[in-house]
């Protein structure tokens, strides 16, 4: 009992950790808040595209949405930062995150909303381009504020997952949660800066957990 | 050149794939009238009414609306479609927006009226229809025929020339046709072209200018309606009338 919080809930070690996996947990907050939008934003622009009616933009796109959802996101992330520099670019770590994490989630985002466009009948479009909107303004205004909210836990559960998966920024060596931690179990030979960040992570995604599945009770009922 | 027709169809044509479902249509709406459009359910009623507004691209023919031929190139269409009214079957309210907001958005974005601006024109197309006291209602607190009135005063709102109704109370229970009919009726004495693609004979005989029939994707015949309801000239329309009048 002793050795398990000695090693794994040690309050000197957290205490003392505590400076360096803040500084990377505020790095994690400032990734989330620039590859949710970012890739929210992708995910916009691929679930428009491919609904348009010319192949010449459809087609791209679906194999642009085939292409980086099989292609495992750590994978991408360490090509684009240590692979990329064979060709001559070579991208700071935030940048190269910022693109894996746009190419992979903007194709999550992009099929969640398109389902979420088709899920709406066809007679808004219509009614909305028959008092003299243009197609743009009709999406923005009419379409996609009810495609948004119809497929509202699918969106949550998608960030919950890209929330979770910026820990992969530290092989790339950004000193986010992950990275920080690590650091600081590497220097004091002990677990419990895992456990601390472990904690963060949880602190900072329970409430939208909490949020999902009350949204989902509320669209069961 | 001026055009004495309001809305003016020459020879048009629309084919989905192989299917003609429009086989060359003359139609034509001089300003305040009222035309009855009748004929059997898949005769292309819908997608007659759908071209003038184009909501579906014609495929060879031409539609002329206000002076201004919507097929050819260059034409803005958004700029001609609020000059064309259109009442959906199923009304297409936005379920997102108040009833003043589904007025109000193409007023804001389209005619790029300010707030205050848009909510007071809102208002007055909402009092047309007898909805005011609703403005603030979502569609789904409200009945069919309330929200069809809503729709109705979606169109009003931006001053259309025309009106387009696609079987506005078919989706409407008995009791809640009679108040759609009665907003048609007020927009009728106000003086508005209107286009009305229904089953309401008994409207038609009391409203309408003209009954077109079409069948088939063609028109059959047209006239007044006294005349189109005793004395059909063409079998086509007598066998309709009968099956419409038993229904
Ligand atoms: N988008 C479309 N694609 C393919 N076929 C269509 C399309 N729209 C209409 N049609 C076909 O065109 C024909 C005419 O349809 P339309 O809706 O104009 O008929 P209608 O006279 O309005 O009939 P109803 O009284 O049932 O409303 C039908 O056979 C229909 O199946
Ligand atoms: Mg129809």
């Amino acid at each position: 009992m002793d050795i398990l919080v000695e090693n794994f809930f040690n309050l000197a070690i957290m205490q003392s950790a505590l400076p360096t996996v803040l500084t990377g947990f505020g790095m994690t907050l400032l990734l989330v808040a620039v590859v949710v939008p970012v890739g929210f934003a992708g995910g916009l622009l691929v679930a428009l595209v491919s609904g348009a009616r010319s192949r010449l933009l459809r087609w791209p796109m679906i194999a642009y949405v085939d292409f980086f959802r099989a292609f495992p996101p750590l994978v991408l992330l360490i090509f684009i930062h240590a692979g990329l520099p064979f060709a001559g670019i070579d991208l700071p770590a935030f940048a190269a995150v910022t693109l894996a994490f746009f190419l992979n989630t903007s194709c999550y985002y992009g099929e969640i909303l398109r389902a979420g466009i088709e899920s709406i009948g066809k007679g808004q479009m219509e009614a909305a381009r028959s008092t003299g909107l243009t197609k743009l303004l009709a999406m923005t205004n009419v379409i996609l504020p009810q495609a948004v909210r119809n497929v509202l836990p699918d969106l949550i559960s998608n960030t919950l997952e890209v929330v979770k998966l910026t820990s992969i920024a530290s092989v790339v060596a950004l000193p986010e949660l992950l990275y920080s931690a690590e650091m600081a179990r590497s220097i004091s030979y002990n677990a419990s800066p895992i456990i601390l960040a472990a904690g963060l992570y949880l602190l900072l995604l329970w409430p939208v957990v909490r949020l999902l599945s009350r949204l989902e009770h509320r669209l069961a009922a | 050149m001026t055009n004495p027709y309001l809305l003016d169809v020459r020879g048009l044509h629309k084919s989905f794939g192989h299917t003609e479902v429009l086989a060359g249509i003359d139609f034509q709406v001089a300003e305040r009238e009222l035309v009855f459009v009748i004929g059997p359910s898949g005769s292309g009623k819908s997608t007659l009414l759908r071209c003038c507004n184009l909501l579906e691209e014609p495929t060879s023919g031409t539609v002329t609306v206000d002076g201004v031929d919507l097929t050819a190139p260059g034409v803005d269409i958004n700029k001609m479609r609020q000059r064309i009214g259109m009442v959906f079957q199923s009304f297409n309210l936005y379920p997102h927006m108040t009833a003043s907001g589904n007025v109000t958005l193409a007023l804001r974005k389209v005619l790029k009226q300010g707030r205050a601006e848009a909510a007071e024109t809102a208002l007055a197309a909402l009092e047309r229809v007898g909805m005011a006291d609703k403005a603030e209602a979502f569609p789904n607190e409200l009945s069919g025929g309330q929200q069809q009135r809503v729709a109705i005063a979606r169109a009003l709102a931006l001053e259309p020339k025309i009106m387009l109704f696609d079987e506005p109370t078919s989706a409407l229970d008995p009791e809640l046709v009679g108040s759609v009919l009665k907003v048609m009726q007020d927009m009728r004495e106000s003086g508005m072209t209107m286009v009305v693609v229904s089953h309401e004979m008994q409207f038609a005989r009391a409203a309408a200018d003209r009954v077109t029939f079409i069948d088939g994707g063609l028109i059959v015949e047209e006239g007044p309606p006294e005349q189109m309801f005793s004395n059909p000239t063409f079998p086509r329309t007598r066998e309709f009338l009968a099956r419409v009048a038993h229904a």
